[in-house]
């Protein structure tokens, strides 16, 4: 690997096109290259390309609980799982999932700092309590949350009570689980979209508002018709980030609800980690690997080739 | 200071002791009044920090007023938002939209205003033909050059149809050359549309060559309002006549030997037709009212320092024998060699200052020492 990388990182465009396209480099050159890309792709071939490789190669294998191969499979891993109905609706929970959690983070997080940007006395304050949840680690939301969620003590209780309500059984009734992830997930996504968002806003040019006004452009419109527009690369970031994040969920429904009730919440990740780690079926993890993979990728994919197109300018 | 303030003349624009500061230590105007007349075009001057800027901001709304007030044909905008102010405004960057094409870019305020389809077309269209950008429609900002973006902010301005327009220093993100026939292209403009044009800028070409009043700020304060004319041939004080005209003016102290001869702080005198009074104590001089001899070494009263050859003039800076450094403007082409020792004289159509800096008047039927 090392050998076919260097001579084209280093060699320049001139020089690719002499005779010497492959091997201009002299020694020292060489000893360079080696010392400068060595370090970052023997870590990246330990901790990605091997891991993945692996990943691939077991998909296509039965293993035993050790996780050693031990009958080739082909994509019998594969067929076994899409035909599998438990699987699909672990599919689809993740799903609703990650698209709540998408449309909700970004949707508060620009609200949030299109109202923080204004100029106002004292505006430092929520600047900063807005964002505090970028400081916060997952373990800490959760405790936190799971005393929110308590159905005797908890806050929710207390204001339904107050109201009179029902009390509801965040953790215990298979839909509102749900719920009860993705509103501590959004929470704890809310810091860090907030202040990319508002970073994005702030670097709109008060001129653009000012010329709008002077126009007769309404609040309303200038949002719509200038933020929005404006910071839409930015805001393509952040769905992004939160989309691949929102499949990449563990730590927080591993806390909250372990997957249930009744496997409710029990999304893709954390299904490869109970199949892997609880059931010893490394195989079959793998391959969901695998899946979950593809999907991410072919979501990223469908939103560059849809959104990237309308923003930018 | 003002002119003319209390002959209401009530369409047009009325600033009655105007005052913006930040808390009694940061005061960024200070007392500025001026009327400005429909259809005129108004340059407002100064050089930067004197609050020229924030003066146009608060004629449109976006900054507010500390004290005083702005009245706009007769009502009193102070509380109005920009939006009902009924004018119009051209930024310095333009403020174009970088996502909208040229075409969108005009008309997104008219269809903030809710205009009919029908209408929006037709004054977008009129706008851009009259700047010349309607092959350019569907084109980005970005695609554009800067005069180009400059033409789609001026569309903008007419196709609002407002009858008052400010604008904020837009010439100088252009260079040299394309200012010039900005310059032109704007002052047509405001000619054909007949709207009132305030216009800030700190160059004073741009004030000179456009207006029709100008108002010299400085210090936070209106130094004079007055045609181009009048700012040249009467400035009200010596800041006044430094600001206008290229190359710049010679302020020197002078004393008064007798009732009609002034000693230019001993390098040379001269003869004045009418009395001067005791309080001159500075004269400013125009370049152009010098004149140079060669000399020797016994009747020189300055030394070569460098010449500028313009063409059809030539600049010659020199240091005077007390050590002032004097600026001549000579026609043609004049060869004076670096520390060549050389005589200057001046005439007479000179401007006397005294100790505050103000211009002690001297035209014909001015009363002097009154």
């Amino acid at each position: 690997m090392l050998k076919s990388t260097t001579p084209t990182v280093v060699g320049s465009k001139t020089e690719a096109k002499t005779k010497h396209r492959t091997f201009s480099l002299n020694a020292k050159d060489k000893y360079y290259a080696a010392l400068f890309l060595g370090p970052s792709l023997l870590i990246l071939s330990v901790f990605v390309f091997y891991p993945m490789l692996r990943t691939l190669y077991i998909s296509m294998f039965l293993t035993n609980t050790l996780g050693k191969t031990t009958v080739f499979n082909g994509l019998g891993n594969y067929t076994d799982l899409l035909g599998s109905p438990e699987y699909i609706a672990s599919l689809g929970s993740t799903l609703v999932y990650v698209f709540a959690v998408t449309v909700l983070t970004v949707g508060i997080g620009l609200l949030l700092a299109n109202l923080a940007s204004k100029r106002l006395p004292g505006i430092g304050i929520f600047r900063t309590l807005y964002s505090v949840t970028m400081g916060v680690s997952v373990s800490v939301a959760a405790i936190f949350w799971l005393f929110i969620f308590n159905p005797s003590t908890g806050f929710f209780a207390l204001l339904s009570n107050l109201l009179g309500l029902p009390v509801i059984n965040w953790l215990t009734d298979p839909t509102m689980a749900m719920w009860a992830v993705i509103i501590t997930t959004v929470w704890m996504n809310l810091g860090f979209t907030f202040l990319i968002l508002l970073g994005a806003i702030s670097a709109v040019p008060t001129t653009l508002y000012e010329a709008a006004s002077i126009e007769g452009a309404s609040e309303r419109r200038q949002f719509f018709k200038i933020t929005v527009p404006m910071i839409s690369p930015t805001l393509f970031f952040v769905s992004t980030i939160t989309l691949i994040e929102g499949f990449k969920s563990f730590g927080l429904i591993d806390l909250i609800t372990k997957g249930g009730p009744t496997n409710s919440t029990n999304m893709l990740v954390y299904r490869i980690y109970k199949d892997a780690f609880y059931s010893g079926n490394y195989a079959q993890a793998s391959s969901e690997a695998i899946i979950l993979t593809v999907i991410i990728a072919f979501f990223t994919f469908l939103q560059f080739k849809f959104l990237e197109k309308r923003v930018n300018y | 200071m003002y002119r003319n303030l209390y002959g209401v003349n009530k369409m047009s624009t009325i600033l009655n002791q105007v005052s913006k500061n930040y808390g009694a230590n940061n005061v960024i105007l200070n007392n500025v009044s001026a009327e400005i007349e429909t259809g005129e075009f108004f340059v407002i001057v100064g050089p930067s920090g004197c609050g020229k800027s924030t003066l146009l901001r608060m004629i449109a709304g976006l900054t507010e007023i500390s004290d005083g007030e702005i009245s706009i044909d007769g009502q009193v905008v102070n509380d109005l938002q920009p939006k009902d102010r009924k004018l119009t405004m051209v930024f310095q960057s333009y403020a174009l939209f970088p996502f909208l094409n040229v075409w969108d870019n005009v008309a997104f305020g008219l269809k903030a205003r809710k205009l009919d389809q029908a209408e929006v077309h037709q004054r977008v269209n009129d706008a851009l033909d009259m700047v010349s950008l309607s092959e350019f429609k569907d084109r980005k900002p970005r695609e554009l050059s800067g005069g180009q973006r400059q033409r789609v902010a001026l569309a903008r301005a007419v196709a609002s149809d407002a009858k008052i327009c400010l604008m904020d220093e837009p010439l100088s993100n252009l260079d040299a050359q394309l200012r010039v026939k900005m310059r032109q292209e704007i002052y047509q403009l405001q000619r054909k549309l007949g709207i009132t044009l305030i216009y800030v800028t700190h160059d004073q070409v741009e004030a000179m060559t456009m207006a029709d009043h100008i108002m010299v700020l400085n210090d936070h304060e209106v130094q004079q309002i007055g045609t181009p004319t009048e700012i040249y041939q009467q400035p009200a004080n010596a800041f006044v006549a430094n600001f206008f005209g290229t190359p710049l003016i010679n302020v020197m102290p002078a004393q008064k030997i007798d009732d009609y001869t002034l000693n230019v702080d001993g390098d040379f005198e001269i003869r004045m037709e009418q009395k001067i009074t005791d309080k001159a104590t500075k004269i400013g001089i125009r370049p152009g009212e010098l004149s140079i001899e060669h000399a020797d070494e016994l009747f020189a009263n300055a030394t070569v320092k460098s010449t500028e050859f313009l063409g059809d003039e030539t600049i010659v800076y020199a240091t005077t024998n007390s050590g002032h450094d004097i600026r001549v403007l000579l026609p043609g082409k004049a060869v004076y060699a670096a520390f060549e020792k050389i005589k200057i004289s001046s005439s007479n159509n000179i401007f006397l200052f005294d100790s505050l800096n103000k211009r002690i008047p001297m035209e014909m039927g001015d009363l002097v020492n009154a």
